[in-house]
Order: C-alpha cells, then structure tokens, then sequence
C-alpha cells in the first residue's frame, strides 16, 4: 500500500531504552536488566502533558504507525488510527507505541541473549503479566520525562493494559481507551488459548522451547496456532461472504489437499505469521491473557478493583466480535459506573467480528476522534487543524491475502 | 420534536434538579441537556442512547455518554445510584413502557418522565375530523412514527399508580407556558417527576 506523506507520520525509526533496575515479576520472578525498543509520533509539548501511549495486543509491536524509510510497505499495525488529522492526531498529541516484555520485535523477550548464559532465553524467558508490562511501560514513561499520560489507548489485550494503567498508576493516566476487551478472559477464550499453546509445544521442532539452539524453528504448531486465532478474530458472516464455499478447481478433488478459498486463506495468514513470529513469545502473550483478572483479588468485584482509577474511560465494543463480545465491554461498564467513573461507552456496528479494532470503520474512528478531542481540549492542545482523516484501506488484510501483520488479539 | 419544543421540558427539568446531583438521561439524543445541567448545575451523571449518531454528538458535547438498548432494561445501573432519572419525550416511543419506569424507580431517587400528552384539544380535533394528530409535539404520520405508546395525562396519573411511583410533581406546558386549567385538553407537553411510593 502506498503510503502518502500526508496521511502518514512518515518514516520513523525505532528506539531502544535499557534498564538496569531489577524488573520484580508477578510470577515471582526477576528480570535482572531489559530493553524496550519503542517509536513515537508527533511532539512532546512543554509541560509533557500530551503522550498517549499505545499498548498492542497478542501480535503486534512498538511499530504502530508510520513507515521505515527502507521499507516503505511496512507501515504501523494502526496507522489508521494514529496519525496526522487522524482519530488520535499526532498534529496535538505526543504517540508512543512500545513492544511488550516477552514479545519478539525487539524488546527483552524469549529471543533475547540471557547475559547469565549467552544463550537465548528461551523457555527460560519468564512468564509475563499485563501487570508487568505496564510496570515497565511506566519506566520507560520516566525515562521520557512523561509523569502523567493524557492516554493509554489499546485493543483487545491493549485495551486490558489501559485499563490496568488505570488501577496501577491511577494518578498517571488522564483517559483509558479500553476497545475490544474484556475484564478478563472467558472459559472459552482460555480453551482457544490452550489448543493454540498445545499446537506450539507438541511441536517436535518446539524442543521444550529451546528451538533456537536447534536451529529449529516451530513453524507447524506456530502456523495451526495462528490459523485458529484467526478464525476467531473474524466473524463468520465476514468469513462466509468473503470465501463462501468457494474452491480452488471445479468440483471436489476428493483428497486432503488444500481445496476451499477458506483453507488456503489460513494456510496462507499462519505460514506468513509463522516465518515472523516467535514460538515462545505466543505463549507468553496467551498465557499473559489467560492470568489478566483484576477483580481475582478483590473476589471477584470489578467495581472495587477499580476503585483507585481516576482517569475517565473510553469503552468500546463492536457487533461481530464473538472473541472479546460487547457483553465483556458491558462488565466492564457496569463497574465503572458502580464506582461512580467517568465512562463513555460505544458499542460499534460493525460486521468483521474482533479485528473490526483494526480496520476503517467511519463512526468508530469518529467516535475515538471525538473523545481524544475532549481530552485535547481538556488539556489546552487546540483544535483539529482539519477534517478527520481515516488511513488505510478497508480490510487490506483480506485483500489477495496481503496486507498488515499484528492484527488480531 | 423540535428543538425548540424540547426546550421547554428541559428548561422545567433543569429547575428541578439541585447543583451536583447524579443524573442518569435516559434516551439523551445528542446529550444537550445533560451538557447544559453540567455547566449550570455541576451535575455529573451518564446519558444512555442506542442511537449510534447520538451517542457520537453526545461525546462531542462533552457527555459521557453509553450506548444501550433501553428496551432491554437498565441492568448497567444499581439500585439508587442516581438522584434523578430523566426519561424526556422517549417513553411514547417505547415498547416496554412499564419496565422503564420500574427500571427508573430502581435505580433512581426520583425519576422525571416528560411525554405529547394526547389529550391536547388539538389532538382531539383531528381526531374528530377523522385523522390521526399530527403537532409540534407530534410531528408525524401515522405511517412513520416511532411513537407506539402514546397517552393522555390522565393515563399517565393511572401508570404511576400502577407501579407504584408517588406524583411529586406534575406541570402541562404549551409553548413554553404552564398550562393550569384543564391541562389535560389545554397543554401539549406533559412533565412529571415522582418518586417510588
């Protein structure tokens, strides 16, 4: 896709912050040192008031909006979102996106070098919590002289972040965009997840997670374990009328090569998804989802878990999404009004099922305009300089099975 | 309903409601009232609409604002959580006519529910000349209206007795003035405020 200077925040380059203090896990664990490879958008204004950080989900990475100027294709995972005159204007604010702990795109994560053993980390990469990311998220907001955030904003697995923004660092965050989440998994949820992991680990080239020093990558269970969380990213009307029963020849073949328009689809999206992403990262994202509960600790009671929040919340949900449905986003409203929260709530009409979070969608990326424009005003930022620009092509990632990485939950 | 019309419940509702109180506008449109009793009286409170370009308008307005089905009841909300539920020129439009209102009562200290009142001499009249009433406070068809629950004042009185919710306070104003003589047959736009008995 062709990106136009215009609609774009243009070339941008990652960064990388190194941290010595020792990260203390909620697995109970230690991360002796780490680096968070990040990007940012727009400018830091005087008083850094400002930054809004984008959390990603279980795919994606600090490379959310913008290009590189060596790879123009690659453009960030939601930079129709995030942009020049767009829903979240980098014109007003300062956009840091940042790849979690754990993850595979350049931060401290299973890929990384363990200095203890000069192997990579491996399977001996500790489990990470959304807790633990956002602990970490804060340090690098030190390090960018950021004391209070104007916004975290994410989907899915970002929107949980943004909320636990809320609980973690009450007094640092103005709003929480908390889009396409939920309070916590469902038993559901907890089972896809468990099918993808199994697919990962029964692997024969998994090794118990030491693949790398194999020389060995587990592109089959990577592959199976992507093909099924895509399905469930999309909704089955979107599935349906895009591939329908369509085949590849006339007439059935009557054998188990790849056949229906669906087959190859998947085939196609897990075998691009296993060549970039690492094994051991998916199962610390999975697991990091499965464990996010933030009423466990207050039995059960999502209103008293979030008690301390003071931001104001922007919750949204869309129609079709049957992973993460407009139900959880309601839990979560439920709460935040029992506690007497600010909260805005926009349940979107939209027929892609979860992955609608990533695509053009007019009244959605009105809607978070609108709100990012009060946090704007809010905050003496000015107004729009123009009318809202929505980036990006509808459903690029359908389009001859090209298209963006890092979508899905 | 025109805008102008809609004034005058909200002029009436906004005197009723104290500085700070919480308030929850059921059925908010584009979220004016509620944005008018935040800058006047520093109420703070939620608006609920289902319809998606109002709930964008009501964010723009600076309303926070949830997107739900009032049909389906007001399960988002606890007991007594509010000072004031309004329900302005919504009710008429509703299937589930009663379960708003005992809704309304549970959740709120005092709810306010303004409505056409059918019972205006003029509604009458077409009736009478064999036609379905069409008014400022009626402004449609027969064929495209989304008002499916239409009553007069007097219904109304008989409904609040039904499900248990005491008058505290009830005005019948016509073109922004206090109808006191035979509001029934003299006054288009009802307002009541009650609470549970």
């Amino acid at each position: 896709m062709a990106v136009s200077e215009q609609r774009s925040v243009g070339a941008v380059t990652p960064q990388k912050a190194g941290f010595l203090e020792p990260l203390i896990l909620k697995a109970g664990k230690t991360l002796a040192a780490y680096e968070l490879v990040y990007e940012t958008y727009g400018t830091l204004n005087a008083d850094r008031s400002n930054a809004i950080l984008v959390c990603h989900a279980l795919s994606g990475g600090h490379h959310v909006a913008g290009y590189y100027a060596d790879d123009p294709k690659k453009t960030g995972w939601w930079d129709n979102m995030i942009g020049p005159g767009k829903a979240i204007d980098t014109d007003r604010f300062f956009v840091i996106g940042v790849n979690n702990l754990g993850g595979c795109h350049g931060s401290t994560g299973p890929t990384s070098i363990d200095r203890a053993t000069g192997q990579p980390y491996g399977a001996g990469f500790p489990l990470v919590t959304v807790e633990d990311w956002v602990a970490s998220q804060a340090r690098l907001m030190d390090r960018l002289g950021i004391q209070k955030l104007a916004g975290v904003i994410g989907g899915s697995l970002g929107g949980m972040q943004a909320m636990q923004w809320t609980i973690q660092f009450p007094e640092r965050i103005g709003h929480a965009f908390v889009i396409a989440a939920a309070p916590k998994l469902s038993t559901q949820n907890i089972a896809f997840n468990d099918v993808a992991r199994q697919a990962i680990v029964q692997d024969p080239d998994f090794h118990g997670g030491n693949f790398y020093a194999h020389g060995k990558v587990p592109a089959r269970g990577l592959k199976l374990a992507r093909m099924l969380g895509h399905i469930t990213y999309l909704s089955e009307d979107l599935l349906g009328e895009k591939f329908g029963r369509e085949t590849k020849g006339e007439g059935y073949a009557f054998n188990y090569d790849v056949e229906f328009e669906i087959e190859s689809y998947l085939r196609y999206q897990g075998d691009k998804f296993a060549q970039v992403f690492d094994a051991n990262t998916y199962l610390i994202m999975t697991k990091a989802l499965d464990y996010f509960d933030p009423a466990k600790e207050s039995g059960g009671d999502l209103a008293k878990a979030l008690a301390p929040a003071k931001a104001g919340f922007f919750v949204a949900s869309f129609s079709s999404d049957w992973r993460f449905p407009a139900a959880r986003s309601r839990e979560i409203v439920r709460a935040l009004v029992a506690g007497k929260k600010r909260v805005t709530y926009a349940e979107i009409d939209a027929p892609h099922g979860h992955d609608a979070f990533l695509l053009d969608n007019v009244h959605y990326h009105k809607i978070v305009a609108a709100y990012a424009d009060n946090v704007a005003s809010e905050l003496g930022l000015g107004l729009r300089a123009g009318p809202l620009v929505i980036g990006g092509t509808e459903l690029e990632e359908m389009k001859g099975y090209g298209g963006k990485e890092g979508g899905g939950e | 309903m025109s805008p102008s019309q809609q004034r005058y419940d909200f002029e009436l509702i906004s005197s009723w409601i104290p500085e700070g109180a919480r308030v929850l506008d059921l059925g908010c449109g584009d979220g004016t009232l509620l944005a008018g009793l935040a800058a006047t009286q520093r109420v703070v409170g939620y608006g609920v609409e289902i319809d998606p370009a109002g709930v964008l308008a009501s964010v723009a307005n600076g309303v926070d604002v949830i997107q739900l089905d009032l049909e389906t009841g007001l399960s988002t909300f606890g007991d007594g959580e509010f000072d004031f539920v309004i329900l302005s020129q919504t009710l008429q439009a509703m299937k589930n006519t009663e379960k708003v209102l005992h809704e309304m009562l549970r959740v709120g200290r005092q709810g306010i529910v303004t409505f056409p009142n059918f019972g205006y001499w003029k509604h009458r009249l077409d009736i009478a000349m064999g036609h379905m009433p069409v008014s400022k406070t009626l402004p449609y068809q027969w064929y495209d209206t989304p008002n499916i629950h239409l009553c007069t004042v007097k219904d109304f009185e008989d409904l609040c007795v039904k499900v248990g919710a005491e008058i505290l306070d009830e005005r019948v104003i016509t073109g922004g003035h206090q109808v006191n003589f035979m509001p029934n047959l003299l006054g288009d736009l009802a307002v009541f405020r009650f609470k549970r008995k």
